[in-house]
């Protein structure tokens, strides 16, 4: 197994990154844009990014390697809206029969600062490993992209998450630190000492020490002399530099945080990285918009919003995007009693940008439950009372809604030319659990699709006793 | 002398005579006891006699019927079969074109009532976790029936009958109880009438984690399998004792709750359902059972089934598997996804369960998932017909109510599915859900649809959910 995936590695690596061509032809192509399938399409990649795609006819390059999908479906890859993936090879976090609780930690999860100094300055990218089986389990069902947050330890800042790709090699980020994640519901409460009222007086504190080390920030500065605006596309430095740490870089006797923690949320309250909010309750998503008006500069994006619907227009009029839980329907908790599987659709047509994530749900390991989610929320369009979402919609937010909502709708997430070319070929609808992911790009490069648990298969699909142990099929 | 010696010995006669029959008086006949003291009070709702036609009909018995016709009313199933079914005088005619009919889903495997929501600690009812062996202790007291997961189950997944089973940290965990999906007043009122009762167990990582990391045994795998053998051991006796006195009466034995339930198991009256992943300590525990002479019904969780398929096949034990859950503890870390159909190749039980009140809501789309990863690996033999095999009739065996429910046979109870779709695709959902012939669920009747008394008047009350 090891062996086989390393030399995939190396192929990967060996091959010039997007040299070759390709032309997907013949296949249902969906843009992951909103718009619906197109039957009988084509999708040109080049360089590793998408050239083009759609309904149209092209000459094509010499060399372009063609591929017949005739019968397949061609979609984006899948962009988990909000996962742990990458943290954790054996999660154990038990779920309820087991007792519940995160006693049982080992060597395979890495998630959770939990009994660390730290908060707001984690950055996950230290703790990503691009050879979890996760992730090569995942990649294998066609996701290709995910948003990566740490949980949170024993601060409401969990700290700042990135973007990843799933490709089998070993430069998994995008784009690193692209936002913070706070806990400002029940966990936040729990987190603050026990109220919702400590953990928003706890947040606006650490916005207070994060805006004077601000003063020592330097200005912004367009990277690589290009970008004529850089809140367009907020990359944050890497805040932990020594810059802010400077003997100059006073602070006030009463502080909270320290030192990392607090210059690490100066680009948050500068609106260079985005801040992901968890909550639940309509309440506590009100109070979040309140804060959007106390610092105008919050880029927020709301994750859970179980009970988003009933305040949707006032979401929608903030113009704040929300990563919702698909199909949460249980009062599981006291701040999720009005759970519906209708939320995304009625959040949707109040006209709040909406995506798909995996809050809470088997996080670190089955994002591709995300298509199967995308496919209920279309079956609620034919139950009466209920509201759902047209099937382009539901792609979308399984693949460029998730991206837009961090800003990187104009890297990955659909097939739009220029974007990265990370191209699924399925054996039929994707979004139907049934189907499966035959061809997966990354960048432009094909993917090698072997998991262990295919090399499992392979070793016990036939039981009968052979003249060697099982152990010696591989 | 000689008169006085005779009258002496004769009246020592007498006492000796006297003695014999003290020590040798008729024993009392033995009491029974009773063994169903907190019986079924469910009765099913009435239900107007009712023709489903023009509908794919899969039968759960491994049948698909094109254009199939399903006849129920008494609460019973009357006629499965073709469009020349005739309808009884007076039936409801319920046009299923291009809809699907089967049996309700059975889900062997829920907490439901045990662990409601709201998920808040003064209703986790789940796990007696103060001892290892636990068989004393019944899921049946620690439900909730007003647990809002019921209609979620029931609705949107079109589960018409459940196993509600303690939880998983004990070896012995106490005894299921299969429920009807019908909302009741009381737990009785939704026991399913005649189902036996199962005993949780749990090998593997759990038990050891929950009680090691209290600093007592069982600590390690070997410990989990001696603490387990010394109870059977303990249940042997306690059995030997019982079975003397109920053949000859006498004095009653002291009782103890906790060798009751294992007493059962040994008589073959209640079924064990057993939590174990791995192959290796799959093939453990039935070395066990046949140790003290009881059968494993059925392996929960068996995500290693596929391993040892064809031992599960010989033994006669069915798997209750996921279709794609894995890696999230270490016993769970070879899971593969034609786990299921690889089980149903070899010849064994296979079955597909939730163990959460979410997936609860789409077995359906789980065994879509397994039979459809089963079809691309080339494994012969499959299709929806026999698929549906894993979501009603095989959960019906492993809990001993096949003879009354899981497939559409005539006489079986009418607990019946309409789904607005092939119910293999995740754009399908149930339309229509009857219950012994009660309709319960319509998905275009909003009076239809259950509401527990926790939602009453809180924000979504009676929402589509």
């Amino acid at each position: 197994m090891i062996r086989r995936v390393i030399s995939a590695l190396l192929l990967a690596a060996a091959a010039p990154v997007g040299a070759q061509t390709y032309a997907i032809v013949n296949g249902t192509v969906a843009l992951g844009d909103g718009s619906e399938p197109i039957p009988n399409g084509m999708v040109v990649i080049r360089d590793g990014r998408i050239v083009a795609a759609g309904g149209m006819r092209m000459k094509l390059p010499a060399g372009t390697q063609v591929i017949d999908a005739n019968g397949k479906w061609v979609t984006p890859g899948i962009v988990a809206g909000f996962s742990r993936l990458g943290l954790a090879e054996v999660d154990l976090t038990s779920h309820q029969e087991d007792g519940g609780g995160r006693d049982d930690t080992s060597g395979a999860a890495d998630d959770t600062g939990q009994n660390g100094p730290f908060n707001a300055a984690i950055d996950v990218v230290p703790a990503l490993n691009p050879l979890d089986t996760t992730i090569a389990v995942n990649r294998a069902d066609g996701v290709t992209r995910a948003l990566v947050a740490p949980s949170v330890g024993k601060n409401i800042f969990a700290g700042q998450g990135a973007v990843i790709d799933t490709g089998a090699d070993m430069d998994p980020v995008t784009a690193a630190r692209k936002f913070q994640f706070v806990e400002l519901g029940e966990t936040g409460a729990d987190k603050a000492g026990g109220s919702r009222a400590s953990a928003h007086i706890m947040f606006r504190n650490a916005l207070r020490e994060a805006a004077e080390l601000r003063r020592y920030a330097p200005s912004i500065a367009a990277p690589r002399g290009g970008t004529p605006d850089e809140r367009d596309r907020p990359v944050v430095r890497n805040p932990n530099e020594s810059r802010l740490y400077g003997a100059e870089a006073r602070r006030s006797d009463d502080v909270l945080l320290t030192r990392f923690d607090a210059a690490a949320l100066v680009p948050v309250l500068q609106g260079r990285q985005y801040l992901l909010v968890h909550v639940e309750r309509a309440s506590d998503i009100l109070q979040v918009l309140e804060l959007k008006r106390e610092f105008p500069a919050l880029k927020v994006v709301l994750v859970g919003a179980s009970e988003g619907w009933l305040v949707a227009d006032k979401i929608a009029r903030a113009a704040i995007p929300v990563i919702a839980s698909a199909v949460n329907d249980l009062p599981a908790s006291f701040e999720q009693l009005a759970s519906t599987q209708s939320n995304v659709g009625r959040m949707r047509s109040a006209g709040v940008n909406v995506s798909i994530g995996m809050i809470d749900d088997n996080d670190t390991r089955n994002l591709f439950m995300e298509r199967q989610y995308a496919a209920n929320l279309v079956a609620l369009q034919k139950i009466p009372g209920a509201t759902g979402v047209s099937w382009g919609e539901a792609l979308a937010m399984i693949t460029s809604r998730p991206a837009q909502a961090v800003g990187m709708g104009s890297e990955i997430g659909s097939l739009a030319p220029g974007r990265r070319a990370d191209v699924v070929i399925w054996s039929g609808d994707p979004l139907e659990g049934a189907s499966a992911a035959e061809q997966v790009f990354i960048d432009g490069v094909r993917q090698p699709l072997q998991t262990h648990q295919t090399r499992l298969l392979e070793r016990y699909r036939y039981l009968p006793r052979r003249d060697l142990p099982e152990a010696y099929r591989h | 002398m000689t008169n006085r010696l005779l009258a002496v010995s004769v009246a020592a006669l007498a006492l000796s005579a006297c003695a014999a029959m003290q020590e040798k008086p008729k024993p009392a006949p033995a009491i029974h006891i009773n063994e169903d003291p907190y019986p079924s009070t469910y009765v099913r709702y009435p239900g107007a006699v009712t023709v489903v036609r023009h509908a794919t009909v899969l039968d759960g018995d491994g049948h698909q019927i094109n254009n199939g016709t399903v006849v129920f009313g008494d609460g019973v199933i009357q006629a499965v079969g073709g469009p020349e079914i005739a309808s009884p005088a007076g039936a409801v005619e319920v046009d299923g074109a291009g809809k699907f009919v089967t049996p309700g889903i059975i889900d062997v495997h829920s907490h439901l009532g045990d662990y409601p929501s709201p998920g808040v600690s003064s209703l986790s009812d789940g796990n007696e976790a103060t001892g290892p062996v636990r068989p004393e202790v019944w899921a049946e007291h620690s439900v909730w029936p007003q647990d809002p997961g019921f209609s979620r189950a029931l609705v949107n997944g079109g589960v018409t009958t459940l196993q509600v089973l303690p939880g998983s940290a004990n070896l012995f965990g106490g005894r299921s109880v299969v429920l009807k999906n019908v909302p009741g007043r009381t737990t009785q009122e939704m026991k399913f009438p005649g189902a036996p009762y199962g005993l949780k167990m749990a090998c593997g990582e759990n038990p050891k984690r929950v009680y090691g990391s209290k600093g007592q045994m069982p600590q390690t795998r070997m410990g989990n399998i001696a603490v387990a053998r010394s109870a059977w051991i303990k249940a042997q006796a306690y059995k030997r004792k019982w079975d003397k006195y109920y053949k000859n009466g006498g004095d009653m034995p002291e009782r103890d709750l906790a060798m009751d339930t294992l007493k059962g198991v040994l008589d073959g009256k209640i079924l064990i359902q057993n939590h174990c992943y791995r192959a290796d300590e799959m093939a453990q525990m039935i070395d066990m059972s046949k140790e003290f002479g009881y059968h494993i019904t059925a392996f929960h969780h068996a995500v290693e089934a596929y391993k040892i398929a064809d031992i599960l096949a010989a033994n006669d034990i069915c798997a209750v598997m996921w279709a794609d859950w894995y890696g999230f503890k270490m016993e769970a870390y070879d899971a593969i996804k034609e786990n299921i159909p690889l089980v149903q190749n070899a010849g064994a039980c296979a079955i597909v369960h939730s163990d959460d009140a979410n997936y609860i809501q789409r077995l359906n789309q789980e065994a879509a998932k397994a039979l459809a990863d089963g079809i691309r690996a080339g494994i012969p033999n499959l299709n929806e017909a026999v698929a549906w095999e894993w979501l009603s009739r095989n959960p019906a065996k492993a809990l001993g109510i096949l003879d009354k429910t899981g497939t559409l046979a005539q006489g079986k109870m009418a607990d019946v599915v309409l789904w607005n779709g092939d119910p293999f695709s995740d754009y399908s959902r149930p339309e229509r859900v009857w219950i012994d012939g009660a309709e319960m669920y319509d998905a275009n009747n909003p009076k239809k649809r259950p509401v527990s008394d926790f939602e009453l008047g809180q924000p979504g009350e009676g929402d589509v959910k």
